[in-house]
């Protein structure tokens, strides 16, 4: 198994303690770093400018020349047509029910099988982890058609349960954890055990606490990535009273394309949501990403 | 594929300790496995079983109707003779030249302009970040308007610039790839900017204030320090970046749908058309075998080649 050195779990983004690339004494370097930085995010998000100005035009003034950056008048009435154009609120809650229960089976699975795989110890273990981590390795690609042939077989395509099954037990999960578990120092743990605390007392009452912000990088990555997630509900859901938030944006995209206004309307508002979600706990976020180098 | 370096496992459970009796290390397999079973039965049904299972079926026949049937090498023979399977392949390596060299650069060079003490630093790197977590529909429907080929902004500009004949990006069959590309890219960099930050932060601040004694310049500084140091982390997203190149799936599929013909169709979108639209099982496995073979023989040579530089 291939082992990488990557690097410590300390980043966010807030600016560093420490000036990393020396003191910033000259104002003149300083003002021309920020026009510098600025040039680069108006470029980066340009492309949400476009959506949420695009979202509050008329369908003809989408595409003028020159581009209209900012509305003529603003149709905010988008925003409430697109409730009746689609059922975007089977939608939105399809998707909130899908990323709601696959986090919370992901989070509890992944965290029990971390503990067994960091702190108690067993004939097997360390054989069976490497297992896991093989897995994540092939890529899910190579083995989507046979899954899809086994819950084919059960029955549970068009169904949540084929979704949910898929995607609340991965290795990824317990990888993330195990490493954040490791850093625990077993000493805690020896000291629980000798005050006859056993070994689900243990994971209860102290490496849970103790785990909290692990806990939350794993249910925000896994929250965001069910959410955003395409390919899974694309192959296995077909009735559109299952579809989630994207198939139903992407089916709305096939069957209106001239509606550029009201796509961009639904393009916003399924973004919305992990807007909100990600400003919240961008700390946990950048820290799950980091500890892990490994998308999910 | 890559994995943090975790710290070497230290002497757990209570077993340990001093008094460790085959009773006492039988109970601790049966706590261990207790711990892991939730996950483990659900992860064994739904990937490993498959994983194994997708080698075997790569040298079957066996579609939706007739019991499968083992047919040795067929699958590959049909897939070799098959000038899809070459499209698909040459098209997921056109992506993976333009997606790994330019994400690299373009996450390299973020993390440098924002691995400073600025006000407000933390707004820009967020701003950054924030593609990679934006809905893959949204983004590919956005680009595609930005990218619309007569009245999109995208070929506004290039116009004012002077472009006399601006590409027609998804709707040409030559530009559609590199539409894509640009998309790609400007989706993940903030992702792997995050990793370079995180490795930025390691670098001992004295380096850069002894050279800086010594009279080395910007240019130097990053050169000698910054590129040789960070060396760990560049390794790790390259890999990371090749493999998630070969692997590219979603974002091809709702932004041109491996069209216009077949300019952008890849490995993995046949797969999905060979084996779950056609349920063409065992032919769609062979594919799929490729594509992995191609992932670990590619994961290999960069770490063999890594090892080799280290020296």
């Amino acid at each position: 198994m291939s082992v990488v050195e990557a690097p410590t779990a300390t980043v966010s983004l807030d600016p560093p303690s420490v000036p990393p690339v020396g003191p910033e004494r000259h104002p003149v370097r300083t003002a021309v770093m920020y026009v510098l930085i600025t040039v680069i995010a108006l470029g980066v998000l340009v492309p949400f400018v476009w959506m949420v100005s695009s979202s509050l035009k008329n369908n003809n003034e989408v595409f003028t020349v020159p581009t209209q950056w900012i509305p003529r008048d603003f149709q905010w009435n988008n925003y409430v047509d697109i409730w009746s154009r689609i059922p975007m609120t089977t939608y939105l809650r399809n998707s909130l029910f899908l990323s709601l229960v696959i986090t919370f089976l992901q989070v509890l699975t992944g965290s029990f099988a971390a503990y067994g795989f960091s702190k108690v110890r067993w004939r097997g273990r360390d054989a069976l982890f490497v297992a896991y981590i093989a897995t994540i390795a092939v890529p899910w690609q190579a083995y989507m058609v046979p899954q899809y042939v086994m819950l084919q077989k059960a029955g549970l395509v068009n169904t949540f349960w084929s979704l949910i099954l898929l995607q609340a037990f991965g290795a990824f999960g317990v990888f993330l954890l195990r490493q954040y578990y490791l850093t625990i120092p077993d000493e805690l743990c020896e000291a629980a055990r000798i005050d006859g605390l056993s070994e689900y007392g243990i994971y209860r009452r102290i490496i849970l606490p103790l785990s909290k912000p692990a806990l939350a990088s794993l249910a925000l990555l896994t929250f965001v990535a069910t959410w955003n997630d395409y390919m899974g509900p694309f192959i296995y859901l077909t009735s559109n009273e299952l579809w989630t938030v994207q198939l139903g944006l992407k089916s709305f995209v096939g069957l209106f394309d001239g509606d550029y206004a009201m796509i961009m309307t639904g393009s916003v508002i399924s973004v919305v949501p992990i807007l909100v979600i990600f400003l919240i706990g961008q700390k946990y976020f950048i820290q799950g990403i980091a500890t892990s180098g490994l998308k999910g | 594929m890559a994995i943090t370096a975790a710290p070497p496992t230290a002497p757990t459970a209570s077993s340990a300790g001093s008094g460790t009796t085959g009773r006492q290390s039988r109970r601790n397999t049966l706590i261990g496995i207790s711990f892991i079973l939730p996950n483990f039965l659900g992860f064994a049904l739904l990937t490993l079983v498959p994983v194994v299972a997708a080698f075997g079926l790569a040298f079957m026949e066996w579609d939706s109707y007739n019991p499968a049937e083992f047919v040795g090498l067929d699958n590959f023979q049909k897939m070799f003779g098959n000038d899809t399977f070459w499209i698909a392949l040459r098209n997921t390596l056109y992506y993976g030249i333009g997606h790994v060299p330019l994400t690299l650069l373009c996450s390299l060079g973020l993390a440098l302009v924002l691995n400073r003490k600025l006000r407000g630093v933390r707004f820009f790197r967020t701003a950054a970040f924030f593609p990679y977590v934006t809905s893959l529909v949204a983004v590919a429907v956005v680009w595609n308007m930005l990218f619309n080929p007569t009245m999109g902004p995208v070929n506004q500009l290039l116009t004012t610039l002077g472009v006399a004949n601006p590409p027609g990006w998804t709707s040409s069959s030559d530009w559609a790839m590199p539409a894509v590309i640009i998309t790609s890219v400007w989706r993940d960099m903030g992702y792997y900017m995050i990793l370079f930050l995180a490795g930025l932060q390691t670098i001992p601040v004295e380096y850069y204030e002894a050279a800086r004694v010594d009279g080395a310049n910007a240019w130097q500084r990053f050169w000698h320090i910054t590129l040789p140091t960070l060396r760990p982390t560049t390794f790790l997203v390259l890999i990371l970046l090749t493999v998630g190149s070969f692997k590219v799936f979603d974002l091809i599929v709702v932004m041109t749908d491996g069209g216009p013909g077949r300019a952008t169709l890849v490995l993995s979108q046949l797969i999905y058309r060979e084996g779950i639209a056609q349920g063409e099982f065992g032919y769609a496995s062979a594919i799929s075998l490729v594509l992995f073979v191609i992932v670990l023989l590619v994961t290999v040579l960069q770490f063999r080649l890594g090892e080799r530089r280290d020296r």
